[in-house]
């Protein structure tokens, strides 16, 4: 286990190395330079001078590259130049907003995406299977923006039961939190569940044929134990890889979701620093992301070593 | 053999749906086992005997149909409830599977699928099924069996893991064991150690037991009676030593010799069977066997021989032309 | 246990039936997708109002003889924004695409014809651009680069690029073993002979199947950038900023959301329905179709 969590790490910090300098570089896409992007109207050309001395941006492209690198191996993602604030402060705020929205949508999705798919695995060919198939690939075909529209019309419009905005800290009203939460994780995990349900149900079917479930209905099990140990155990693989694949969308998803439902996580930072023409917000967001993203993947790559023995004793 | 028997099968048949139209996988089988017995099951590979060991265990696949009944200590198998079945198997039914490479479950522990089939049926408690679950796997001739608990099966050699199949089959004092061609996955060498094992446990618990293989030979010593399948349908039947002792059906005869045998001297051809066994969702009219019998005439091409008594007591075979009883030493 | 393998139910599955019943809907699809593209591309001489003139006195009016879809909240015909806001979609959605596909394809079949450091290079070129989540990825860029349709669509199809490369190299590497090619080699064939004449036209067909997928995924990006703001400027229509303007007023004409919402998720569906379709048959696994 230690081998192969040491060779997955081999292979982590090239890549966060390479999502940095990608970083980096679409920073300098930007047409004319940051002094200028900054300065705007009142560029003149002593003042955008002085500012790129003191900015390092008279220096060449890899000092610079360097120079950020270092700044941000040391924690400092820079300082927005609208309001001054830090942007890792800026991120560490509103990641909790992000997280717990992301793990709300992550655990609805899986509550819906599990049961259909155990239910039209089981019940392979038939009627039930064929419309939920059906609705899911229908599903697949609906972005989160549309959803949202949809969740918004039914519950917020027509019933008023939950608040389509309206965040509340979880430490000043606990259940206001929960509800403002509940419509944009409820349309994130409508984006999740189909992905889940198809490949998760087309392997339950090729397990439910292994000899060893055949073996534990010959051993007198409980249809339930067949079904969510020896059935969906193996399966969970599978569930884990896709999840993995997903937590990219995920991200993209949170980031609309956040924006519609007024939720002030980092999604909302990333579109408000885009709005703003905030630059450096805008990099050190990027940046925390794709990294967080890379991160996240290799855990998930970790977790097969966990569900699968054959991987955690080395036979791959 | 006069006491009420443990299972007879009644005039069961098994049809399979396949994209090639329906294939009749079991036709028309009646057998019947006394408790503490053994029955052979032999037959090439595609005769229908797993599919039958399937119907008795009723696991056959969901768009199978079946007929006929199973009669299992006096109920009717094919008309239970699923949670009746579920009680069944295990207490009373067990089965060990040709391969143990698949049929142990690769992300359980050997424990955990030891211990979960004594809670299912009778409600130990984890310690008590724990330390039973050791006791049964030193039985059936595991070393060390507090380790193996914690074990994958990927960890065990083949001959270890079908010991740890058996030892889930035996754990919960069935009164007939199916085992499915439990030593044909295995290498040579641990062939003999497995049905030894099969042997020795049977004789110890009192329980029947149906022994499937391909192998005449495996059958010789171990079984009281051998019914021989063909095409789906049981071809000839008798207790074993009358079976050896003067075979009727050209079939079995082909079978026993294709056996090799150690006393042949090198480089000698295997008689191996020719033509291949029928395609069986095209059924023939006459007997299934006539295209690769060296016997067959017209009468064997336009009607099927039935299952008929013969000579000796017990014994059946479905022929029109059957072999003269020679006696033969036995095997 | 050879008995076994014909266990499986998918395997017993009626697959005529299936196909036939998928039929009707793939006919559907392309019917619709072929609808909403010949009105993209006529919609200049099409007799409807223009996108964007204002009717500031029939502000959200219902249909009519001369709005047949009625009007927005700023009293511009709605039909003739949808066919217009189609362009937008299909053009961005199909070239996009089509960046794609073509260096897509081409750099995966490279790799997985000539193997070896260009392979290397190729797949770990695509590691480092999947480790971005792709639309925070598309915001940043366009963020920079400012938010042309030129621009969208070049940033969406280089962000397409990854994708299609691990189709046509996982193709690639499977064909390259078999008989035909081997034998072309055998027989003296140039690289590119057999690049172009004996592999392409076996890659091209998931190709296109994928590309069609590309396509659905595409117009669904496009659509949250403009729902965002930070897709086409205004006031040229598109169908995510109909969405968004439409969310506006869901308590007073929720249809404003619901009738672009509803082309585009049709449109969506559409290609989704034809890829799928074109994948499956392309799929090497048997009982797939």
């Amino acid at each position: 286990m230690a081998r192969f969590i040491g060779r997955r790490l081999l292979y982590l910090l090239p890549v966060l190395l390479a999502v940095s300098l990608l970083t980096f570089l679409i920073a300098s896409l930007l047409p004319g330079d940051l002094a200028y992007a900054i300065l705007g109207d009142q560029a003149t050309p002593e003042k955008l001078a002085a500012l790129r001395a003191k900015m390092g941006l008279d220096l060449p492209i890899w000092q610079r590259y360097l120079h950020w690198l270092w700044g941000v191996l040391q924690g400092d993602l820079g300082r927005s130049f609208r309001t001054g604030e830090m942007v890792l402060n800026a991120v560490l705020d509103r990641l909790p907003v992000s997280i717990e929205l992301m793990i709300m949508a992550e655990v609805m999705g899986l509550m819906i995406g599990i049961p259909l798919a155990i239910l039209c695995a089981v019940k392979s060919g038939s009627a039930i299977d064929r419309f939920f198939t059906g609705f899911a690939f229908a599903n697949l075909s609906l972005p989160s923006y549309m959803v949202a529209i949809l969740l918004i019309f039914l519950f917020a419009v027509q019933f008023n039961w939950l608040p389509a905005t309206g965040w509340v800290p979880f430490s000043e009203d606990p259940v206001g939190n929960l509800r403002s939460f509940v419509l944009p994780a409820l349309t994130l995990a409508f984006a999740e569940w189909p992905a889940l349900m198809r490949v998760l149900r087309s392997d339950m079917i090729a397990t439910l044929q292994e000899d060893y479930i055949a073996m534990a209905k010959a051993k007198g099990l409980r249809p339930a134990r067949i079904l969510l140990v020896h059935a969906l155990k193996p399966s969970s693989l599978t569930l884990v890889t896709i999840t993995g694949i997903n937590i990219g969308r995920l991200i993209g998803g949170a980031l609309i979701v956040e924006t519609i439902f007024a939720l002030p996580g980092i999604g909302r930072l990333l579109v408000g620093a885009i709005y703003a023409r905030d630059f450096i917000i805008l990099q050190g967001v990027v940046l925390f992301v794709a990294a967080g993203f890379v991160i996240v993947n290799f855990i998930v790559d970790m977790l097969y070593g966990v569900l699968d023995p054959r991987i955690r004793h080395g036979r791959a | 053999m006069t006491s009420q028997p443990l299972l007879s099968v009644e005039g069961v048949s098994v049809e399979l749906p396949t994209p090639r139209g329906r294939l009749l996988a079991v036709d028309q089988v009646d057998l019947s086992l006394a408790p503490g017995r053994t029955l052979g099951i032999v037959g090439e590979s595609g005769c229908g005997k797993t599919m039958l060991s399937r119907a008795i265990l009723q696991l056959l696949p969901k768009r199978a149909a079946l007929k006929g009944r199973v009669m299992f200590d006096g109920q009717d198998m094919v008309r239970l409830s699923p949670e009746a079945l579920r009680r069944l198997r295990g207490p009373s039914l067990a089965v060990v599977f040709q391969d143990p490479m698949t049929s142990l479950n690769p992300v359980l522990t050997i424990g955990t699928q030891l211990i979960e089939t004594l809670q299912a049926h009778l409600g130990m408690d984890t310690a008590a099924a724990t330390r039973r679950a050791a006791e049964l796997l030193a039985a059936v001739g595991i070393p060390a069996p507090e380790q193996r608990l914690r074990q994958y099966p990927h960890q065990l050699s083949g001959g270890m893991r079908q010991r740890v199949a058996i030892a889930i089959a035996l754990s919960c004092e069935p009164k007939l064991l199916i085992a499915d061609e439990p030593t044909t996955a295995l290498d040579v060498t641990v062939q003999a150690q497995i049905l030894d094992l099969l042997a020795r446990e049977q004789q110890r618990r009192h329980m029947a037991m149906i022994l499937i293989t391909h192998d005449l030979g495996v059958v010789a010593g171990r079984a009281d009676e051998v019914a021989v399948m063909y095409a789906g349908r049981v071809v000839e039947r008798a207790p074993t030593p009358s079976l050896f002792a003067g075979m009727r059906m050209p079939y079995t005869q082909a079978l026993l010799a294709a056996i090799p045998k150690l006393d042949s001297p090198p480089h000698t051809a295997l008689p191996a069977i020719a033509g291949r066994p029928p395609d069986q969702t095209r059924p023939l009219p006459g007997c299934s066997f006539a295209p690769r019998c060296r016997h067959a005439d017209d009468q064997c091409r336009a009607a099927k021989p039935p299952l008929a008594d013969s000579g000796p007591a017990g014994s059946q075979y479905a022929c029109w032309h059957p072999l003269q009883p020679a006696p033969m030493p036995e095997a | 246990m050879a008995v076994l393998e014909i266990d499986g139910d998918t395997a017993l599955a009626s697959p005529v039936a299936k196909r036939r019943k998928l039929g009707g809907l793939f006919l559907c699809a392309v019917a619709w997708v072929l609808l909403i593209g010949l009105a993209a591309v006529f919609a200049t001489i099409l007799p409807i109002a223009s996108p964007t003139d204002m009717d500031m006195l029939g502000k959200r009016a219902l249909p009519s003889a001369e709005h047949l879809l009625g009007t927005d909240s700023l009293g511009r015909d709605i039909l003739s924004r949808l066919i217009y806001g189609a362009r937008v979609s299909l053009t961005v959605g199909l070239l996009s695409s089509v960046i794609g596909v073509t260096i897509g394809g081409a750099l995966g079949m490279l790799a997985g014809y000539f193997r070896g450091r260009l392979e290397t290079l190729t797949v770990g070129g695509v590691d480092v651009l999947l480790a971005f989540p792709p639309l925070v990825f598309l915001l940043a860029v366009l963020a920079y680069l400012g938010q042309t349709v030129l621009n969208i669509t070049l940033v969406i199809g280089v962000l397409s690029i990854p994708a299609f490369t691990r189709v046509a190299r996982a193709v690639t590497l499977s064909l390259s073993e078999r008989e035909f090619v081997v034998a072309a080699r055998a027989l003296g064939a140039t690289h590119g002979r057999i690049l172009l004449r004996e592999l392409l036209p076996n890659v091209s067909l998931p190709l296109v199947a994928f590309f069609l997928l590309g396509v659905a995924v595409t117009i669904v990006v496009e659509g949250a950038l403009s729902f965002l703001g930070l897709g086409v400027p205004p006031p040229a229509p598109s169908w995510g900023s109909m969405i968004a303007e439409g969310r506006e007023s869901l308590d007073i004409a929720p249809w404003l959301a619901f009738l672009p919402a509803g082309t585009m998720f049709i449109t969506v569906l559409a290609f989704n329905i034809i890829g799928d379709t074109l994948r499956a048959l392309t799929d090497p696994r048997p009982g797939a179709l």
